[in-house]
């Protein structure tokens, strides 16, 4: 059984259930340090990361930090 | 406040969430803002305008020809001068009736506890993450709301950070959102940026701070709010505190 979860707009359909924030990231090729998640409109703690297992119908943003001003 | 004044802010003394009371509050208040440059120039000329009595500025830096696309407090006879020598004298000419401290240095761990104390609301429009966390945990120890806006390309973040703890054991810092120095991070400089951006989050660092010194409607506490240019959308979302926050995570609440 696999489940479907929204990143950026787009539908993986072929995740496992259960996968966490830090496994998916690295499927994906994020770098965890250059980045921020956000599930179903709201920021998941980064200290959450490894033990936080995603759900079938999550909706992800991935928000790139940007420092300048 | 003399009939000039009354004159001068009557199209927001006329609003029922600001009032006489609000602008007095203004009128009173201490704004500091770190980084006179895209974001602090239009937040600092909006709150001058506004009537904040008492606004700092921070910036070691010097008025370069290459920021004036967005850094709309200058202008070219400015190039080579202090900026906040600059923009003191811009924001003055304003509006006369407000005081501007300037702080020609740069914000680090050192000083910043120190300056930051003597201020109701601080604004970090600056242009590294060093700067940011060093007036995060100033904030932090000093209980001083955070306006925090930051800028790259067509993208503009915001968040409000309340910082009185332990009141509000749900707030968040600036590194429940960013925890650690992102490596290799992108600026203005490297990767350019809009000077209409600035414009837009700075108006809202503006923004934010004059909701907290009126307590006109709910500041953006807890919430980041995320602007794409390229796409001209815009949402608000939560922004929790982590409870293993490399920052506010040690302090016991």
């Amino acid at each position: 059984m696999q489940m479907t979860i929204t990143i950026n707009g787009e539908t993986y359909a072929d995740l496992q259930p259960g996968i966490s924030v830090s496994e998916l990231l690295a499927h994906l090729g994020f770098p965890e340090t250059k980045i921020a998640v956000e599930r179903n409109r709201e920021i998941v703690s980064k200290s959450t990361y490894a033990k936080m297992g995603l759900r079938d119908g999550d909706v992800l943003e991935i928000i790139t930090f940007i420092g300048g001003g | 406040m003399d009939a000039a004044e009354l004159e001068r802010y009557a199209r927001q003394i006329v609003l029922r969430e600001v009032g006489g009371a609000g602008q007095q509050a203004l009128g009173h208040a201490r704004v500091l803002i770190v980084g006179a440059g895209g974001l602090g120039g239009p937040a600092g000329l909006y709150l001058a305008a506004a009537g904040v009595g008492h606004i700092g500025l921070i910036d070691d830096d010097v008025v370069d020809i290459s920021n004036l696309h967005r850094q709309i407090q200058f202008d070219t006879n400015d190039v080579g001068a202090n900026k906040t020598t600059a923009m003191a004298q811009t924001l003055t000419a304003l509006n006369p009736h407000i005081q501007v401290q300037e702080y020609d240095t740069k914000l680090d761990g050192e000083n910043a506890r120190e300056i930051i104390g003597g201020y109701d609301v601080v604004l970090d429009g600056t242009d590294n993450f060093a700067a940011r966390f060093a007036v995060n945990a100033a904030c932090l120890s000093t209980k001083t709301p955070l306006v925090s806006g930051a800028l790259g390309r067509f993208d503009g973040q915001l968040a409000v950070f309340k910082m009185d703890w332990p009141k509000h054991k749900e707030g968040a810092c600036y590194r429940c959102f960013v925890p650690e120095e992102p490596p290799d991070a992108e600026t203005c400089a490297s990767v350019g940026v809009v000077g209409a951006l600035a414009g837009i989050i700075g108006s809202m660092m503006a923004m934010e701070t004059i909701k907290i010194i009126t307590g006109a409607g709910k500041p953006l506490y807890g919430k980041l709010f995320l602007y794409g240019g390229l796409e001209g959308e815009a949402r608000t979302i939560n922004l929790p505190r982590d409870p293993n926050c490399p920052e506010c995570g040690q302090i016991t609440l």
